[in-house]
């Protein structure tokens, strides 16, 4: 008998499978030999990449959830009402994910439950733990209209409606308090964290820099999704996007200037140091190269133009992050920490699935549907009878 | 008198015989092997840095930063003086060994289901009325155990008494708000490898000032938000209303 593989082969599935390979030959070391074993962990650096990249990046671009949903539901923009559905999906899949990586992280993973049980409010990682839990309950509510219509049940559906603005405010709410906590996180280091990243402004940082990947990120969906279904937002939209990011931004270069004034660290910029050239290249890539290509009105009103400008602040946030959980923890430890193969499958793991799941999504719930007359919706016009069914929210 | 003991470790009087690194392993039943690293299976150990013995452990803070951080109160400041974990509640995040201003906690990194473990000031014995396994052990009485006010004045005496032989410096006396182990060397702290950039003001207070902004933040932004939401409602009720009219 011939064997069959029952789906078409691309380069991309490939990687898929790669990926899950590698990570469940990681999840299964990590589990039976521990974390010593499986990780460049150690008790000169007990949190690698497993915080920096799935925590704390992950929560990040996760943002544009409660951007879009506030912008459509709080503040009435209904132009950016095409794009909900997809936001809500990654922020959903984004939290998910770091529940998953959590997991991986947490030496008693069983006991993540003790959480509920012993509260302890003065720390900041409490904080963090309840607002992940009732977050991800919040979007998996926003989203599961989705699943009702799909599933034709008009009963839950209706239900959901009512508490449509409670749901949305609770989730502006906690994800302002997660994005901001997950800055606070590192407050309680100021003899640890290198300059550049210390600040006792952190958890203001945190929460705009959210703001403005949240935007890029949707900027960056958009492009995606234009490219494999043909579902792109209207590019006077985007260039909204592209001036609520060139605001959120200055507003971070300033904050980021005069907390260097205030605090003495721009002698460390003369330092030839890892931490300077690595600080550099995120501030340039994330926040500076963004605003000078946003100031052009050419680039600002281009969708490519926009593309580009997403994919430097991605990058430039994601180059944060990981600078603040691990270039900027270095020299305090003592010791130089790279993750090993194992971390570093296990992470890929998790993000090739969030990859996979909404890809599966797309193609069969309604995620990108929505009647033709969305696009030429004007604000002060009202969502169609059954939009707030349509958003998933 | 308060009954909040303290430890003071005196390194000019230490000779490194590690009587009091054996003893602590022996009282809390930790394997046999000597090691020169604060680790799992090692909660204090004897160091040497040009000629200058000096002894590491659990600082014993009196507002202490892994107490604070710890999201499901794994540990207790005792009013016994000592910080103590309770290994039953730990969820393994290590937050308490990212945060701790003197890298004091360890972690068990070769089990599958580990926990943290660090110096615990012999609380069990401590309860018991006897004094802590290394001060007992040590031969040249450069471990003390007693009140900490005494000690903090044993301390200071000390320093006047031999201004050319300590350095002016009680060590947790005020780094991170004040320890319940104290010391005292003749050459600078930094030298011996100390931290010495540590917050005088207790570190908990850092976080703190955020975190007790939030139950006023949460009513504050949901009655604006929903405040927002509902002007704008409402005026779009109204456009709307308006524009049918006109039509």
């Amino acid at each position: 008998m011939k064997f069959k593989i029952p789906f078409k082969i691309t380069f991309w599935k490939v990687v898929l499978i790669a990926a899950w390979i590698f990570g469940i030959v990681a999840g299964i070391l990590r589990f039976s030999k521990g974390l010593g074993a499986a990780t460049h962990l150690s008790d000169h650096f007990p949190w690698g990449l497993w915080i920096g990249f799935d925590i704390l990046c992950g929560v990040g671009l996760a943002a544009g959830g409660f951007t879009i949903a506030a912008i459509v539901y709080v503040f009435h923009i209904k132009r950016f009402y095409p794009i909900l559905r997809p936001t809500i999906l990654t922020a959903f899949l984004g939290y998910l994910m770091v529940i998953v990586g959590l997991l991986f992280d947490l030496g008693q993973p069983f006991r993540i439950w003790h959480l509920i049980f012993w509260w302890n409010p003065h720390s900041v990682l409490f904080e963090v733990g309840w607002c992940v839990m009732l977050y991800t309950t919040v979007l998996a509510l926003e989203f599961s209209p989705v699943l009702f219509e799909r599933l034709g049940w008009t009963g839950p559906k209706k239900w959901i409606k009512k508490v449509t603005i409670p749901l949305v405010i609770a989730g502006v709410i906690l994800s302002t308090l997660h994005q901001s906590s997950l800055g606070s996180l590192y407050l309680i280091m100021p003899g640890k964290l290198y300059p550049f990243w210390y600040s006792p402004i952190l958890p203001f940082l945190f929460f705009i820099s959210a703001v403005a990947v949240g935007c890029a990120m949707v900027i960056f969906e958009s492009h995606l999704s234009g490219r494999a279904f043909g579902h792109r937002l209207r590019v006077d939209v985007l260039a909204d996007l592209g001036r609520v990011m060139l605001v959120t931004l200055g507003v971070y270069l300033i904050l980021k200037i005069q907390d260097f004034t205030a605090h003495g660290v721009w002698q460390y910029l003369s330092q030839m140091r890892t931490e300077t050239y690595l600080f550099l290249l995120e501030i340039v890539t994330g926040v500076i190269a963004p605003i000078v290509l946003l100031l052009i009105k050419k680039i600002r009103i281009s969708a490519r133009g926009l593309y580009y400008v997403s994919v430097c602040t991605i990058t430039g946030f994601l180059l944060n992050r990981i600078n603040v959980a691990i270039t900027g923890m270095q020299a305090s430890s003592g010791v130089s920490y790279f993750p090993s193969w194992m971390e570093i499958a296990i992470t890929t793991a998790i993000v090739a699935t969030g990859f996979f799941v909404f890809s599966m999504a797309t193609r069969y719930l309604p995620i990108f549907k929505h009647p033709e007359s969305f696009d030429e919706l004007e604000d002060h016009e009202a969502l169609p009878q059954d939009a707030v069914f349509e958003a998933g929210v | 008198m308060s009954k909040h003991n303290a430890l003071l470790v005196d390194f000019t009087k230490c000779i490194g015989c590690e009587a009091c690194a054996y003893a602590c392993k022996e009282a809390n039943h930790l394997p046999d092997k000597e090691e020169h690293q604060l680790s799992s299976t090692a909660y204090t150990v004897v160091k040497e840095k040009n000629d200058v013995y000096f002894r590491q452990m659990c600082m014993h803070c009196d507002e202490p930063t892994c107490a604070s951080v710890c999201p499901v109160k794994a540990f207790e400041k005792t009013p016994e003086g000592a910080v103590i974990y309770h290994d039953k509640k730990c969820i393994g995040c290590r937050y308490c060994m990212q945060a701790c201003p003197f890298g004091v906690p360890t972690y068990e990194w070769d089990k599958t289901l580990p926990l943290v473990r660090k110096c615990t000031m012999c609380i069990q014995r401590q309860r018991q009325g006897e004094i802590t396994a290394c001060s007992e052990a040590c031969p040249t009485e450069a471990t003390l155990f007693g009140n900490k006010a005494e000690l903090l004045r044993e301390a200071r005496k000390r320093i006047q008494e031999n201004p050319d032989l300590y350095v002016d410096h009680i060590y947790g006396e005020k780094e991170a708000g004040g320890t319940s182990v104290i010391c005292l060397s003749s050459v600078p702290f930094e030298n011996l490898g100390f931290p010495t950039n540590v917050s005088h003001e207790p570190l908990p207070s850092l976080t703190w000032k955020i975190m007790s902004k939030i139950p006023n933040y949460v009513v504050v932004s949901s009655f604006l938000l929903y405040g927002i939401y509902w002007i704008i409602d409402r005026r779009m009720e109204v456009a709307g209303a308006k524009r049918e009219v006109s039509e």
